[in-house]
């Protein structure tokens, strides 16, 4: 009987430790001036070296943490950044006096030194953004706060691309071992991968891949004054995959801000008196790409040659695509068809080169008979595994397969996908590509100059490794003119190749409703980056 | 033949179920489920799965009838222009396949390890029956999604699609043997020291012989009645593992993945497309249980 009190009195004691303990986990809440944003959006970035991989997830977090000798403000316009101004004495210098004063998240002082070595990581042949700094050679360091770019070749919108040039911490990147940047596309992991040291508004508390990312601001910020400056102290950014999940979690109130809602659900969000939707044109093109380089493909039924090299089954491919049946059924109106690679507002659109092919079953069978398969062929589709592009992906299977291109969707996971393209273990593919710099070289290059390996960045997301010398002609062209005129009228010649040769099929603009409750104040970003140090919450 | 179905009518268990209207009920609906699914390809009114005849436009189409609906599409379109009912049927035979291999499969792994168990009895029985109840204290899920993650972990990712649907049986079924193998356990140390079981010893029998042709048979009336019940439960099990989309592929949807795929439109109000697969994944459970249920009253002497 003793033994049973001594365990009665033992458990009670234990229920109460724990209760007591739970209870100093509830009261030790936050002080009341913290202000926690709850984030969620179906991507968790890929990884958080702000040099390996461009890709917008990670570009999410990286653009809160590191930031570059320029910023735009919340029209998008350049504004001076680490950098307080600049000089382009002649076409192959740039001079940018840095601004004083700046200090790491780890408390060490920004330097010329910092901004020499951004560069070189950068400019690695494992560095997926060398185009953020696209014709620049070398960095000379003049003193402690100036720094001369030298060029290679001139760049009229070198500040744009500067924009998703970020500066890193020389001596912490050398103390960590991560002064070269992680090999994203062999999934390596690497100190700079997990941790981040940037002079931006947030910095990096947690870090649980697939599971939350929490930020904190950063309270010696050197814009902490500035009047975009909202009240967010801490974010936290949570990957939720399920539409459903997602939804009800911004319904309840236990999430303040979606970035993606599910097209299907906006309406009634819309209706909903808790919430608020902040909604634009996102600059991005949902496309597809065709392997353009191997004699037979590696997914296809065809054997001995490659039909997607001929272009009348690339264009039996566009006739056969019903985009206003995409548009109304999967986006809900939220999209605007394109034939072009470039959004709207992009400097270079050009309204001539934005035809679609018109939607035309018969003709699209005409062209495959044309090009020797009246029987049709079978073909894998790959997309990556978030919304809406499985959806557009099976959508458009059905459509092929119709014209009689047996289309199977192969929906991989986010986590592979993007390491798969690059290892241009594909046949044909459905992407998306921001114009980020908001200036059609930057897309040109990218998707439609010859791919040059790790060399640079010319045709580094021409995963189909379309490849043709007017293209690279023209690319090459538009880099160096600063005459805008001619170089807008190169652009057009450049977006009207690209239609004619269907070297990308454009699929459409997407508009993006980003969806919060009542109580946060956010504006709608085109590039689809929520700035959080621009967040209110009341 | 004749005889057979004379001996038939006339049992006991026919007696109880004419006079059983529920059971009646169940198996109607049982057989109804079994038929659709098994003659889906033939009878359904849609091929889901060719692309061929899949028009987008027709996508989201409620029930026939509400005011928008479609005749064509009795039970409406999902969100690629598939008919419900046909997904459906196409969806209860993955389910149903699913579930009756595992039984099958847990079946003969449990009734061999109780068997041995119950017969040979000593360390190795003290062993099997110590494994059953270590795995007894996990949930059935859990272990069913362990083997589903090392499958993936093992399976290179473009093979995984093909063997995904046997993955999934021996999951499933690994986690339901040990049932089977503590019924017949029991009653095997029962059986084994009856006369007709002493007497095939005496007359030279090897224990192999004399456990499976003489001691499993009369061992086999509550695997069936425990089997019936767990075809029920193996079936909830695919749907779970596929709602989490760690089951079937999409491209053999189940009605797990049916239900998975149907959440997503459950706010924006079109519900049916969630709706009607989970509710033929509550009919065909709920009277394959019924069927289970009355088959071991019926065959429980003590409550005759």
């Amino acid at each position: 009987m003793i033994n049973f009190r001594k365990l009665l009195s033992a458990s009670v004691l234990l229920a109460t430790l724990l209760l007591s303990s739970a209870a100093t986990v509830s009261t030790a809440a936050a002080p009341a001036n913290t202000k926690i944003l709850r984030y969620a959006s179906q991507d968790d970035p890929q990884t958080l070296d702000p040099h390996s991989a461009n890709l917008t997830p990670t570009n999410r977090v990286i653009s809160q943490v590191y930031e570059s000798l320029v910023a735009r403000d919340k029209d998008f316009k350049i504004i001076p950044g680490l950098a307080l101004w600049w000089s382009n004495p002649d076409a192959k210098t740039w001079r940018f006096k840095l601004r004083p004063n700046v200090k790491f998240h780890d408390g060490s002082p920004f330097t010329a030194d910092d901004v020499v070595f951004s560069l070189e990581r950068t400019l690695h042949p494992l560095s997926q953004l060398k185009s953020s700094v696209q014709g620049v050679a070398s960095a000379r360091k003049i003193d402690d706060l100036t720094v001369d770019f030298v060029m290679k070749e001139p760049n009229p919108v070198l500040l744009n691309h500067l924009y998703q040039f970020r500066i890193m911490s020389k001596i912490w990147a050398s103390k960590n071992n991560a002064l070269t940047p992680q090999n994203y596309k062999s999934n390596e992991d690497t100190f700079a991968s997990r941790n981040t040291n940037g002079t931006g508004p947030f910095s990096v508390k947690l870090r649980q891949p697939d599971v939350k990312t929490v930020l904190v601001a950063n309270a010696d910020w050197w814009n902490n004054a500035s009047k975009e400056k909202g009240n967010v102290t801490q974010v936290e950014m949570l990957p939720i995959k399920s539409n459903a999940t997602r939804m009800a979690a911004l319904l309840s109130g236990e999430i303040d801000f979606v970035l993606d809602p599910p097209q299907q659900d906006v309406a009634r969000l819309k209706a909903d008196p808790n919430i608020r939707i902040a909604e634009g044109h996102e600059a991005r093109i949902q496309y597809f790409a065709f392997d353009q380089f191997r004699d037979e493909l590696l997914y296809s039924s065809v054997k001995g040659k490659n039909p997607l090299r001929d272009l009348r089954v690339r264009q039996a491919m566009g006739y056969a695509i019903d985009v206003n049946a995409i548009r109304q059924v999967v986006m809900r109106g939220l999209s605007t068809p394109t034939g072009s690679i470039v959004p709207p507002g992009t400097q270079g659109y050009s309204k001539e080169a934005d035809k679609r092919l018109p939607f035309d079953r018969e003709k699209a069978k005409a062209l495959l008979t044309e090009a020797g398969y009246p029987t049709g062929f079978s073909i894998t589709l790959d997309c990556g595994a978030n919304q809406p592009p499985a959806d557009i992906c099976q959508a458009v299977a059905a459509m092929l397969t119709q014209i009689g291109i047996r289309t199977t969707p192969n929906i991989v996971p986010l986590a592979n996908y993007f390491s798969k393209l690059q290892k241009f273990d594909t046949s044909f593919y459905l992407l998306s590509w921001g114009a980020t710099t908001f200036d059609s070289f930057y897309t040109l290059q990218a998707l439609l100059n010859t791919n040059s390996g790790e060399q640079s960045s010319n045709g580094d997301s021409n995963y189909g490794r379309y490849s043709n010398p007017k293209m690279d002609e023209l690319i090459g062209k538009i880099k160096s003119e600063f005459d805008m005129k001619k170089r807008d009228g190169w652009i057009g010649e450049a977006l009207l190749l690209n239609q004619r040769d269907i070297a990308t099929l454009p699929l459409h603009q997407p508009v993006i409703p980003w969806a919060m409750r009542k109580n946060i104040e956010a504006n709608f970003a085109p590039n689809n980056i929520a700035y959080f140090f621009r967040f209110k919450k009341n | 033949m004749v005889d057979l179905m004379r001996r038939f009518f006339d049992s006991d268990i026919w007696h109880s179920f004419k006079r059983n209207p529920l059971v009646i009920a169940a198996t109607i609906a049982a057989l109804i489920c079994l038929f659709a699914a098994s003659l889906a390809p033939w009878i359904a009114p849609h091929n889901p799965f060719d692309l061929k005849t899949l028009n987008l436009l027709d996508a989201f189409s409620p029930p026939a009838w509400i005011a928008a609906g479609k005749s064509e599409f009795l039970l409406g379109t999902d969100d690629q222009g598939r008919d419900v009912l046909s997904t459906i049927m196409h969806g209860s035979r993955v389910s149903l396949v699913v579930g009756i291999c595992a039984v099958f499969l847990s079946m003969v792994i449990g009734i061999t390890l109780g068997l041995i168990s119950g017969y040979v009895g000593g360390a190795l029985d003290a062993f099997i029956m110590r494994v059953a109840d270590i795995q007894l204290s996990f949930p059935a899920i859990l272990i069913a999604l362990l083997i589903d993650g090392v499958a993936r972990a093992v399976i290179a990712k473009e093979n995984h699609d093909q063997v995904a649907v046997y993955v999934l049986i021996f999951a499933i079924a690994a986690s339901g043997w040990v049932q089977y193998a503590r019924t017949v356990r029991g009653s095997t140390l029962v059986e084994r020291n009856k006369e007709y079981v002493q007497a095939a010893r005496v007359i030279g029998r090897r224990s192999l012989a004399i456990m499976f042709s003489h001691v499993l048979p009369n061992v086999m009336g509550p695997v069936m009645v425990l089997a019936t019940l767990h075809v029920g439960t193996a079936i909830i099990t695919e749907a779970t593992l596929s709602f989490l989309g760690v089951g079937v592929p999409p491209t053999q949807p189940s009605l797990g993945t049916l239900i998975r795929v149907g959440n997503d439109f459950l706010f924006s109000g079109e519900w049916w497309i969630t709706v009607f697969p989970g509710l033929a994944l509550v009919i065909l459970v709920l009277s394959i249980n019924i069927i289970g249920d009355w088959l071991r009253d019926a065959l429980n002497p003590k409550l005759r």
